[in-house]
């Protein structure tokens, strides 16, 4: 007991608010790199944003596919609404390509693959830059 | 809308370069320790690469 008091004392626990970190991240994800520009860091918004747009913009250029979830076996319903998951991740982009039209098949060629791996890869980079983005909320990095 | 078509190296390279900035930019703290570990990761990638590549082509014979 007594050795638990010590090392909350010596850890204090600090509880962020919610509305500290929420925005940015909200921010961030609709627009890949907003969440670093909202929160004064315009240098590393602009490296993440534009790494973010360009692998997407290669994916689509590459006509990659967006994946549709699918449940059936484990691995299936990993790769496909995991990858549905990545994809939704990228933000405005990906709500913008899919409003205006873009569906591509899913079909065989090692271009469309690697425009699929773009897409779905577009979205785990902007991933990076949210928990980023959280970590600058909290204070846990400058 | 444009097509490219990209041969398996410039595509992985691309990737590579891509992946290497967002990487260098949330791991590390002061600008020269971004660019160190983003060229470093970026290095890391092309040498997988090519190794693997070179890997695949004795490993058909």
């Amino acid at each position: 007991m007594a050795d638990k008091s010590v090392a909350a004392a010596l850890n204090p626990k600090k509880s962020v608010p919610i509305m500290k970190w929420v925005t940015p991240v909200i921010i961030g994800w609709l627009v890949p790199g907003g969440g670093h520009i909202y929160q004064g860091r315009m240098q590393r918004g602009l490296l993440l944003g534009i790494s973010t747009i360009v692998c997407f913009l290669f994916g689509l250029l590459m006509r990659g596919a967006f994946f549709e979830p699918q449940t059936g076996d484990l691995l299936t319903t990993l790769i496909y609404t995991g990858g549905n998951v990545a994809n939704k991740m990228v933000g405005i982009p990906y709500f913008l390509a899919t409003w205006l039209g873009y569906n591509q098949a899913d079909l065989a060629g090692h271009v469309h693959d690697y425009g699929t791996k773009f897409l779905a890869g577009a979205g785990l980079l902007n991933v990076l830059s949210l928990v980023d983005t959280y970590e600058i909320a909290t204070g846990q990095k400058d | 809308m444009p097509k490219i078509a990209l041969t398996h190296l410039e595509t992985a390279i691309l990737f590579a370069l891509l992946i290497s900035v967002v990487l260098g930019v949330v791991t590390k703290k002061t600008d020269r320790d971004r660019l160190q570990y983003g060229l470093y990761c970026f290095a890391c990638f092309v040498g997988t690469i090519f190794g693997l590549g070179w890997l695949m082509k004795l490993g058909h014979g």
